[in-house]
Protein backbone atom coordinates (compact mmCIF):
# COMPACT_ATOMS: atom_id res chain seq x y z
CA UNK A 1 0.00 0.00 0.00
CA UNK A 2 1.26 3.43 -0.88
CA UNK A 3 2.44 5.62 1.95
CA UNK A 4 0.42 8.78 2.30
CA UNK A 5 2.15 12.07 3.00
CA UNK A 6 0.08 14.84 4.54
CA UNK A 7 0.32 18.32 3.12
CA UNK A 8 -1.19 21.52 4.44
CA UNK A 9 -3.46 23.20 1.90
CA UNK A 10 -5.06 26.61 2.19
CA UNK A 11 -8.18 27.78 0.41
CA UNK A 12 -6.85 31.24 -0.35
CA UNK A 13 -10.27 32.66 -1.15
CA UNK A 14 -11.68 31.62 2.23
CA UNK A 15 -8.65 32.51 4.33
CA UNK A 16 -9.19 35.85 6.07
CA UNK A 17 -5.91 36.00 7.94
CA UNK A 18 -7.00 35.22 11.48
CA UNK A 19 -3.48 33.90 12.07
CA UNK A 20 -4.53 31.18 14.51
CA UNK A 21 -2.84 28.49 12.41
CA UNK A 22 0.54 30.20 12.73
CA UNK A 23 0.11 30.39 16.50
CA UNK A 24 -0.53 26.68 16.78
CA UNK A 25 1.96 25.53 14.16
CA UNK A 26 4.82 28.03 13.96
CA UNK A 27 7.21 25.33 12.73
CA UNK A 28 5.37 25.16 9.41
CA UNK A 29 3.33 28.34 9.15
CA UNK A 30 4.49 31.93 9.35
CA UNK A 31 2.54 35.06 8.59
CA UNK A 32 3.32 37.67 5.96
CA UNK A 33 3.30 41.41 6.69
CA UNK A 34 -0.52 41.43 6.42
CA UNK A 35 -1.16 38.40 8.60
CA UNK A 36 -1.75 35.82 5.87
CA UNK A 37 -0.14 32.41 6.22
CA UNK A 38 2.98 31.23 4.39
CA UNK A 39 3.28 27.46 4.58
CA UNK A 40 6.69 25.79 4.54
CA UNK A 41 7.29 23.56 1.52
CA UNK A 42 6.99 19.82 1.90
CA UNK A 43 4.82 17.40 3.83
CA UNK A 44 3.93 17.59 7.50
CA UNK A 45 6.44 15.56 9.54
CA UNK A 46 4.72 12.89 11.68
CA UNK A 47 6.00 14.52 14.85
CA UNK A 48 3.96 17.64 14.03
CA UNK A 49 0.79 15.89 12.83
CA UNK A 50 -1.09 16.44 16.06
CA UNK A 51 -0.30 20.17 16.01
CA UNK A 52 -1.24 20.35 12.36
CA UNK A 53 -4.62 18.72 13.05
CA UNK A 54 -5.24 21.21 15.82
CA UNK A 55 -4.37 24.12 13.52
CA UNK A 56 -6.79 22.79 10.93
CA UNK A 57 -9.53 22.39 13.53
CA UNK A 58 -9.15 25.91 14.89
CA UNK A 59 -9.37 27.80 11.56
CA UNK A 60 -12.53 29.89 11.94
CA UNK A 61 -13.33 29.88 8.21
CA UNK A 62 -12.30 26.27 7.48
CA UNK A 63 -9.69 27.45 5.00
CA UNK A 64 -6.90 25.19 6.25
CA UNK A 65 -6.95 21.48 5.61
CA UNK A 66 -4.71 18.45 5.35
CA UNK A 67 -4.41 16.75 2.02
CA UNK A 68 -3.09 13.20 1.75
CA UNK A 69 -0.85 12.52 -1.26
CA UNK A 70 0.53 9.06 -2.09
CA UNK A 71 4.29 9.28 -1.77
CA UNK A 72 5.07 7.43 -4.98
CA UNK A 73 3.48 10.15 -7.11
CA UNK A 74 5.65 12.89 -5.66
CA UNK A 75 9.20 11.57 -5.89
CA UNK A 76 10.79 14.99 -6.17
CA UNK A 77 9.06 16.46 -3.14
CA UNK A 78 11.66 18.10 -0.98
CA UNK A 79 11.64 17.66 2.76
CA UNK A 80 9.99 20.24 4.98
CA UNK A 81 11.86 23.22 6.23
CA UNK A 82 10.99 23.00 9.88
CA UNK A 83 11.63 25.94 12.12
CA UNK A 84 12.48 25.43 15.76
CA UNK A 85 9.50 25.12 17.99
CA UNK A 86 9.56 27.90 20.53
CA UNK A 87 8.81 27.45 24.18
CA UNK A 88 5.13 27.12 24.97
CA UNK A 89 4.29 26.36 21.30
CA UNK B 1 6.96 32.12 -44.36
CA UNK B 2 3.53 31.38 -45.78
CA UNK B 3 0.88 32.38 -43.27
CA UNK B 4 -1.53 29.64 -42.24
CA UNK B 5 -4.13 31.12 -39.93
CA UNK B 6 -3.93 34.47 -41.68
CA UNK B 7 -3.81 33.10 -45.24
CA UNK B 8 -6.70 34.23 -47.45
CA UNK B 9 -8.27 37.64 -47.89
CA UNK B 10 -6.61 40.80 -46.61
CA UNK B 11 -7.12 41.37 -42.91
CA UNK B 12 -8.25 44.90 -43.67
CA UNK B 13 -11.26 43.42 -45.48
CA UNK B 14 -12.65 42.17 -42.19
CA UNK B 15 -14.35 38.86 -41.54
CA UNK B 16 -13.95 36.19 -44.20
CA UNK B 17 -17.33 34.95 -45.42
CA UNK B 18 -18.37 31.32 -45.12
CA UNK B 19 -18.39 31.00 -48.91
CA UNK B 20 -14.81 32.22 -49.21
CA UNK B 21 -13.70 30.10 -46.27
CA UNK B 22 -15.32 26.95 -47.70
CA UNK B 23 -13.87 27.56 -51.19
CA UNK B 24 -10.41 28.15 -49.80
CA UNK B 25 -10.24 25.31 -47.26
CA UNK B 26 -12.97 22.85 -48.18
CA UNK B 27 -15.43 21.29 -45.77
CA UNK B 28 -14.64 19.81 -42.40
CA UNK B 29 -13.19 16.29 -42.32
CA UNK B 30 -15.50 13.44 -41.38
CA UNK B 31 -15.75 10.65 -38.85
CA UNK B 32 -12.47 8.85 -39.53
CA UNK B 33 -10.35 11.96 -38.98
CA UNK B 34 -12.37 13.07 -35.98
CA UNK B 35 -12.03 9.70 -34.26
CA UNK B 36 -8.27 10.10 -34.14
CA UNK B 37 -8.11 13.87 -33.82
CA UNK B 38 -6.98 14.04 -30.16
CA UNK B 39 -4.05 11.78 -31.05
CA UNK B 40 -3.32 13.77 -34.20
CA UNK B 41 -3.22 16.94 -32.15
CA UNK B 42 -0.94 15.31 -29.59
CA UNK B 43 1.35 14.17 -32.44
CA UNK B 44 1.35 17.68 -33.90
CA UNK B 45 2.73 19.08 -30.65
CA UNK B 46 0.21 21.94 -30.73
CA UNK B 47 0.37 23.92 -27.48
CA UNK B 48 -2.45 26.11 -26.17
CA UNK B 49 -2.10 29.75 -27.19
CA UNK B 50 -3.86 31.44 -24.30
CA UNK B 51 -0.58 31.80 -22.45
CA UNK B 52 -0.15 28.65 -20.36
CA UNK B 53 0.90 26.49 -23.32
CA UNK B 54 -0.78 23.24 -22.27
CA UNK B 55 -0.79 20.52 -24.99
CA UNK B 56 -4.10 20.85 -26.85
CA UNK B 57 -4.58 17.17 -27.73
CA UNK B 58 -4.11 16.06 -24.15
CA UNK B 59 -6.69 18.58 -22.98
CA UNK B 60 -9.23 17.28 -25.52
CA UNK B 61 -8.55 13.70 -24.46
CA UNK B 62 -8.99 14.58 -20.76
CA UNK B 63 -12.40 16.12 -21.39
CA UNK B 64 -13.46 13.31 -23.74
CA UNK B 65 -12.65 10.74 -21.04
CA UNK B 66 -15.07 12.34 -18.62
CA UNK B 67 -17.78 13.82 -20.81
CA UNK B 68 -20.34 11.05 -21.35
CA UNK B 69 -21.56 13.16 -24.26
CA UNK B 70 -22.49 16.06 -21.99
CA UNK B 71 -19.39 18.24 -22.09
CA UNK B 72 -19.23 21.93 -22.97
CA UNK B 73 -16.72 23.72 -25.20
CA UNK B 74 -15.86 27.23 -24.09
CA UNK B 75 -14.23 29.14 -26.93
CA UNK B 76 -11.98 31.54 -25.08
CA UNK B 77 -11.88 34.91 -26.82
CA UNK B 78 -11.50 37.05 -23.71
CA UNK B 79 -8.19 38.67 -24.49
CA UNK B 80 -7.49 40.51 -21.24
CA UNK B 81 -3.79 41.05 -21.84
CA UNK B 82 -3.43 44.79 -22.57
CA UNK B 83 -0.56 44.34 -25.03
CA UNK B 84 -2.14 41.51 -27.00
CA UNK B 85 -4.46 41.89 -29.98
CA UNK B 86 -3.95 38.59 -31.81
CA UNK B 87 -7.10 36.87 -30.52
CA UNK B 88 -9.45 39.73 -31.39
CA UNK B 89 -7.74 40.08 -34.78
CA UNK B 90 -8.26 36.40 -35.53
CA UNK B 91 -11.89 36.48 -34.38
CA UNK B 92 -12.63 39.57 -36.43
CA UNK B 93 -11.05 38.21 -39.61
CA UNK B 94 -11.17 34.37 -39.55
CA UNK B 95 -14.30 33.54 -37.49
CA UNK B 96 -15.06 30.37 -39.48
CA UNK B 97 -11.66 28.87 -38.81
CA UNK B 98 -12.30 29.27 -35.08
CA UNK B 99 -15.83 27.85 -35.37
CA UNK B 100 -14.46 24.91 -37.37
CA UNK B 101 -12.12 24.16 -34.50
CA UNK B 102 -14.89 24.57 -31.93
CA UNK B 103 -17.24 22.28 -33.85
CA UNK B 104 -14.56 19.60 -34.20
CA UNK B 105 -13.69 19.95 -30.52
CA UNK B 106 -17.35 19.55 -29.54
CA UNK B 107 -17.55 16.37 -31.61
CA UNK B 108 -14.31 14.93 -30.27
CA UNK B 109 -14.87 15.68 -26.57
CA UNK B 110 -18.57 14.85 -26.71
CA UNK B 111 -20.12 18.28 -26.17
CA UNK B 112 -23.61 19.48 -27.09
CA UNK B 113 -22.96 23.11 -26.25
CA UNK B 114 -20.44 25.67 -27.46
CA UNK B 115 -20.07 28.95 -25.61
CA UNK B 116 -18.35 31.73 -27.52
CA UNK B 117 -16.83 33.73 -24.69
CA UNK B 118 -15.69 36.99 -26.24
CA UNK B 119 -14.39 40.13 -24.57
CA UNK B 120 -17.15 42.74 -24.38
CA UNK B 121 -14.77 45.37 -25.73
CA UNK B 122 -13.81 43.29 -28.79
CA UNK B 123 -16.79 44.63 -30.79
CA UNK B 124 -15.71 43.56 -34.28
CA UNK B 125 -14.71 40.12 -33.00
CA UNK B 126 -18.06 39.42 -31.36
CA UNK B 127 -19.99 40.68 -34.39
CA UNK B 128 -17.91 38.57 -36.78
CA UNK B 129 -18.46 35.39 -34.78
CA UNK B 130 -22.17 36.07 -34.36
CA UNK B 131 -22.61 36.58 -38.09
CA UNK B 132 -20.46 33.54 -38.85
CA UNK B 133 -22.67 31.30 -36.69
CA UNK B 134 -25.72 32.41 -38.71
CA UNK B 135 -23.87 31.95 -42.01
CA UNK B 136 -22.85 28.33 -41.62
CA UNK B 137 -24.70 25.07 -41.20
CA UNK B 138 -24.54 24.03 -37.54
CA UNK B 139 -25.35 20.44 -36.50
CA UNK B 140 -28.81 20.31 -34.90
CA UNK B 141 -27.41 18.55 -31.85
CA UNK B 142 -25.24 21.54 -31.07
CA UNK B 143 -26.22 24.79 -29.36
CA UNK B 144 -23.95 27.79 -29.80
CA UNK B 145 -24.31 30.93 -27.75
CA UNK B 146 -22.28 34.08 -27.41
CA UNK B 147 -21.39 35.38 -23.95
CA UNK B 148 -19.85 38.83 -23.59
CA UNK B 149 -16.90 38.47 -21.24
CA UNK B 150 -16.01 41.18 -18.72
CA UNK B 151 -13.19 43.55 -19.63
CA UNK B 152 -10.79 42.48 -16.94
CA UNK B 153 -7.33 40.96 -17.05
CA UNK B 154 -8.56 37.80 -15.35
CA UNK B 155 -11.73 37.28 -17.43
CA UNK B 156 -9.95 34.72 -19.61
CA UNK B 157 -8.54 32.68 -16.71
CA UNK B 158 -10.31 29.37 -17.20
CA UNK B 159 -12.01 29.02 -13.82
CA UNK B 160 -13.07 32.68 -14.03
CA UNK B 161 -14.54 32.12 -17.49
CA UNK B 162 -16.58 29.14 -16.32
CA UNK B 163 -17.66 31.02 -13.19
CA UNK B 164 -18.83 33.99 -15.26
CA UNK B 165 -20.84 31.90 -17.73
CA UNK B 166 -22.52 30.09 -14.83
CA UNK B 167 -23.17 32.93 -12.42
CA UNK B 168 -22.20 36.27 -13.94
CA UNK B 169 -19.31 36.50 -11.46
CA UNK B 170 -16.05 36.68 -13.43
CA UNK B 171 -13.68 35.95 -10.56
CA UNK B 172 -11.54 32.80 -10.49
CA UNK B 173 -12.63 29.96 -8.22
CA UNK B 174 -10.63 27.64 -6.01
CA UNK B 175 -9.21 24.67 -7.95
CA UNK B 176 -9.40 21.71 -8.04
CA UNK B 177 -11.80 20.88 -9.53
CA UNK B 178 -10.52 22.31 -12.78
CA UNK B 179 -12.95 23.04 -15.62
CA UNK B 180 -12.03 19.86 -17.52
CA UNK B 181 -13.31 17.93 -14.51
CA UNK B 182 -16.21 20.13 -13.48
CA UNK B 183 -16.96 23.26 -15.46
CA UNK B 184 -20.04 24.99 -16.87
CA UNK B 185 -23.18 23.65 -15.19
CA UNK B 186 -21.00 21.09 -13.41
CA UNK B 187 -20.14 19.46 -16.74
CA UNK B 188 -16.64 18.69 -18.00
CA UNK B 189 -15.64 21.77 -19.97
CA UNK B 190 -12.97 22.29 -22.59
CA UNK B 191 -11.72 25.86 -22.26
CA UNK B 192 -9.67 26.58 -25.35
CA UNK B 193 -8.17 29.74 -26.73
CA UNK B 194 -9.44 30.86 -30.16
CA UNK B 195 -6.03 30.60 -31.84
CA UNK B 196 -5.58 27.05 -30.56
CA UNK B 197 -8.93 26.08 -32.09
CA UNK B 198 -8.02 27.66 -35.42
CA UNK B 199 -4.79 25.65 -35.56
CA UNK B 200 -6.75 22.50 -34.69
CA UNK B 201 -9.10 23.16 -37.62
CA UNK B 202 -6.16 23.20 -40.03
CA UNK B 203 -4.44 20.18 -38.46
CA UNK B 204 -7.70 18.23 -38.83
CA UNK B 205 -7.66 19.00 -42.56
CA UNK B 206 -3.97 18.61 -43.38
CA UNK B 207 -2.56 16.37 -40.64
CA UNK B 208 0.09 16.60 -37.98
CA UNK B 209 2.89 16.03 -40.50
CA UNK B 210 1.85 19.16 -42.37
CA UNK B 211 1.67 21.14 -39.13
CA UNK B 212 5.20 20.09 -38.23
CA UNK B 213 6.66 21.12 -41.60
CA UNK B 214 7.58 24.51 -40.19
CA UNK B 215 8.69 25.48 -36.72
CA UNK B 216 11.50 25.67 -34.20
CA UNK B 217 13.94 23.14 -32.83
CA UNK B 218 11.64 22.15 -30.00
CA UNK B 219 8.18 23.48 -30.83
CA UNK B 220 6.74 23.17 -34.31
CA UNK B 221 4.12 25.15 -36.20
CA UNK B 222 3.26 28.82 -36.56
CA UNK B 223 2.04 31.34 -34.02
CA UNK B 224 0.31 34.68 -33.91
CA UNK B 225 2.25 37.40 -32.14
CA UNK B 226 1.44 40.99 -31.24
CA UNK B 227 4.35 43.36 -31.63
CA UNK B 228 4.29 46.69 -29.83
CA UNK B 229 6.31 49.89 -29.50
CA UNK B 230 7.76 49.50 -33.00
CA UNK B 231 7.41 51.47 -36.24
CA UNK B 232 4.90 48.95 -37.63
CA UNK B 233 3.03 47.52 -34.62
CA UNK B 234 0.35 44.89 -34.90
CA UNK B 235 -0.47 41.23 -35.25
CA UNK B 236 1.57 38.94 -37.44
CA UNK B 237 2.00 35.21 -37.92
CA UNK B 238 5.49 33.81 -37.47
CA UNK B 239 7.07 30.41 -37.89
CA UNK B 240 7.81 29.25 -34.37
CA UNK B 241 11.57 29.32 -33.89
CA UNK B 242 11.98 32.57 -35.81
CA UNK B 243 14.76 34.75 -34.42
CA UNK B 244 13.49 37.65 -32.36
CA UNK B 245 16.00 39.86 -34.19
CA UNK B 246 14.25 39.09 -37.48
CA UNK B 247 10.86 40.11 -36.07
CA UNK B 248 12.45 43.24 -34.63
CA UNK B 249 13.84 44.21 -38.00
CA UNK B 250 10.66 43.33 -39.88
CA UNK B 251 8.48 45.48 -37.62
CA UNK B 252 10.90 48.36 -37.19
CA UNK B 253 11.89 47.98 -33.57
CA UNK B 254 13.87 50.89 -32.10
CA UNK B 255 17.55 50.38 -32.94
CA UNK B 256 18.52 51.46 -29.44
CA UNK B 257 16.00 49.19 -27.66
CA UNK B 258 17.32 48.35 -24.20
CA UNK B 259 14.89 45.54 -23.40
CA UNK B 260 11.91 43.64 -24.71
CA UNK B 261 8.84 42.43 -22.85
CA UNK B 262 8.01 38.89 -23.92
CA UNK B 263 4.78 37.03 -23.14
CA UNK B 264 2.85 40.03 -21.88
CA UNK B 265 2.21 40.99 -18.27
CA UNK B 266 2.44 37.32 -17.26
CA UNK B 267 5.79 37.08 -19.03
CA UNK B 268 8.96 39.00 -18.41
CA UNK B 269 11.59 41.49 -19.49
CA UNK B 270 14.62 40.37 -21.44
CA UNK B 271 17.68 42.61 -21.83
CA UNK B 272 18.49 43.65 -25.38
CA UNK B 273 21.86 41.91 -25.51
CA UNK B 274 20.25 38.65 -24.41
CA UNK B 275 17.31 39.16 -26.78
CA UNK B 276 19.60 39.41 -29.81
CA UNK B 277 20.16 35.64 -29.95
CA UNK B 278 16.72 34.59 -28.75
CA UNK B 279 14.44 32.44 -30.90
CA UNK B 280 10.67 32.57 -30.46
CA UNK B 281 10.10 28.97 -29.49
CA UNK B 282 7.98 28.33 -26.35
CA UNK B 283 9.92 25.23 -25.23
CA UNK B 284 13.35 26.74 -25.88
CA UNK B 285 12.30 29.93 -24.15
CA UNK B 286 10.87 28.12 -21.14
CA UNK B 287 14.12 26.19 -20.71
CA UNK B 288 15.92 29.54 -20.62
CA UNK B 289 13.49 30.98 -18.07
CA UNK B 290 11.66 33.12 -20.64
CA UNK B 291 7.99 33.17 -21.53
CA UNK B 292 6.40 32.97 -24.96
CA UNK B 293 3.03 33.28 -23.20
CA UNK B 294 0.37 34.73 -25.46
CA UNK B 295 2.91 35.94 -28.03
CA UNK B 296 3.40 39.54 -26.94
CA UNK B 297 6.66 41.20 -28.02
CA UNK B 298 6.98 44.81 -26.83
CA UNK B 299 10.16 46.86 -27.00
CA UNK B 300 11.46 49.41 -24.53
CA UNK B 301 13.38 52.13 -26.33
CA UNK B 302 16.81 53.22 -25.17
CA UNK B 303 15.52 56.43 -23.61
CA UNK B 304 12.75 54.66 -21.65
CA UNK B 305 12.90 53.96 -17.93
CA UNK B 306 12.66 50.27 -17.06
CA UNK B 307 11.70 51.06 -13.46
CA UNK B 308 8.81 53.24 -14.57
CA UNK B 309 7.67 50.72 -17.18
CA UNK B 310 7.77 47.92 -14.60
CA UNK B 311 6.00 50.09 -12.04
CA UNK B 312 3.14 50.81 -14.45
CA UNK B 313 2.64 47.11 -15.07
CA UNK B 314 2.64 46.35 -11.33
CA UNK B 315 0.07 49.07 -10.73
CA UNK B 316 -2.11 47.60 -13.45
CA UNK B 317 -1.74 44.07 -12.12
CA UNK B 318 -2.56 45.12 -8.54
CA UNK B 319 -5.66 46.87 -9.86
CA UNK B 320 -6.67 43.74 -11.74
CA UNK B 321 -6.54 41.44 -8.72
CA UNK B 322 -9.91 39.75 -8.29
CA UNK B 323 -9.58 40.90 -4.66
CA UNK B 324 -10.43 37.51 -3.21
CA UNK B 325 -7.17 36.30 -1.69
CA UNK B 326 -5.40 38.32 1.02
CA UNK B 327 -1.83 37.82 -0.22
CA UNK B 328 -2.79 39.08 -3.69
CA UNK B 329 -4.92 42.00 -2.47
CA UNK B 330 -2.42 43.34 0.07
CA UNK B 331 0.84 41.98 -1.34
CA UNK B 332 0.37 43.16 -4.92
CA UNK B 333 -0.92 46.54 -3.78
CA UNK B 334 2.11 47.05 -1.53
CA UNK B 335 4.48 45.92 -4.27
CA UNK B 336 2.83 48.27 -6.79
CA UNK B 337 2.87 51.26 -4.44
CA UNK B 338 6.46 50.70 -3.38
CA UNK B 339 7.63 50.17 -6.96
CA UNK B 340 5.89 53.43 -7.87
CA UNK B 341 7.71 55.18 -5.04
CA UNK B 342 10.99 53.86 -6.43
CA UNK B 343 10.07 54.95 -9.95
CA UNK B 344 9.31 58.46 -8.71
CA UNK B 345 12.85 58.73 -7.34
CA UNK B 346 11.72 59.10 -3.73
CA UNK B 347 12.47 55.49 -2.83
CA UNK B 348 15.16 54.03 -0.60
CA UNK B 349 17.22 50.88 -0.49
CA UNK B 350 14.78 49.42 2.03
CA UNK B 351 11.98 49.75 -0.54
CA UNK B 352 13.96 47.67 -2.97
CA UNK B 353 14.56 45.05 -0.28
CA UNK B 354 10.88 44.95 0.59
CA UNK B 355 9.57 44.44 -2.93
CA UNK B 356 12.16 41.71 -3.41
CA UNK B 357 11.06 39.92 -0.23
CA UNK B 358 7.34 40.39 -0.91
CA UNK B 359 7.65 39.06 -4.41
CA UNK B 360 9.41 35.92 -3.13
CA UNK B 361 6.70 35.41 -0.54
CA UNK B 362 3.76 35.94 -2.87
CA UNK B 363 4.42 33.15 -5.31
CA UNK B 364 1.90 30.30 -5.22
CA UNK B 365 -0.32 32.01 -2.65
CA UNK B 366 -3.40 32.82 -4.70
CA UNK B 367 -6.36 30.71 -5.79
CA UNK B 368 -5.32 31.52 -9.35
CA UNK B 369 -1.91 32.39 -10.75
CA UNK B 370 -2.43 36.14 -10.98
CA UNK B 371 0.04 36.95 -8.18
CA UNK B 372 2.57 34.47 -9.62
CA UNK B 373 2.40 36.15 -13.01
CA UNK B 374 2.76 39.60 -11.53
CA UNK B 375 5.78 38.81 -9.35
CA UNK B 376 7.37 36.89 -12.22
CA UNK B 377 7.23 40.09 -14.24
CA UNK B 378 8.64 42.09 -11.31
CA UNK B 379 11.49 39.61 -10.83
CA UNK B 380 12.46 39.97 -14.47
CA UNK B 381 12.38 43.76 -14.12
CA UNK B 382 14.54 43.66 -11.00
CA UNK B 383 17.05 41.53 -12.90
CA UNK B 384 17.09 43.28 -16.26
CA UNK B 385 16.93 46.81 -14.83
CA UNK B 386 19.04 46.04 -11.74
CA UNK B 387 21.26 49.10 -12.25
CA UNK B 388 18.30 51.38 -12.83
CA UNK B 389 16.49 50.06 -9.73
CA UNK B 390 19.65 50.61 -7.70
CA UNK B 391 19.98 54.19 -8.99
CA UNK B 392 16.35 54.90 -8.14
CA UNK B 393 16.76 53.38 -4.67
CA UNK B 394 19.81 55.43 -3.77
CA UNK B 395 18.73 58.88 -4.83
CA UNK B 396 20.82 58.93 -7.99
CA UNK B 397 17.73 59.50 -10.08
CA UNK B 398 16.63 58.19 -13.42
CA UNK B 399 19.00 57.82 -16.33
CA UNK B 400 16.18 57.77 -18.84
CA UNK B 401 15.19 60.87 -20.69
CA UNK B 402 11.63 59.72 -21.34
CA UNK B 403 9.28 57.90 -19.01
CA UNK B 404 9.31 54.29 -20.18
CA UNK B 405 6.50 54.36 -22.65
CA UNK B 406 6.73 50.84 -24.08
CA UNK B 407 4.74 48.66 -21.80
Amino acid sequence: MAVLDQFLAIDRIRCDGSGLCAELLPELIELDDWGYPIVAAGSVPPVLMEHARRAVAVCPVLALRLRAVPRATMPSQTGPRVRARTAGG
Amino acid sequence: MQPRLLAGPLLADGAESFASHRTRLGSLPGKAVRAGLSDTLIASGLLGRGGAGFPVGRKWASVAERSGGAAVVLVNGAEGEPLSAKDRTLMATRPHLILDGAELAADVVGADRIVLYVGREHGAAGRALERAVRERPVPKSLSIDLVAAPTTYLAGEESAAVHFVDTGDGRPTTTPPRPYERGIGGRPTLVQNVESLAHAALIARYGDGWYREVGGDQTRGTALVTVGAVARPGVTEIAIGAPLAELAEHTGAPADAQAVLLGGYFGGWVAADEARDLVLDPATMRAAGKAFGCGVVAFLAGDGCGVTATSRIMTYMAGQSAAQCGPCVFGLRAIADTTATLASGRGRASDLERITRWSEQLRGRGACRHPDGAVGLLDSGLRVFADEFARHATGRGCRATSRGRAA
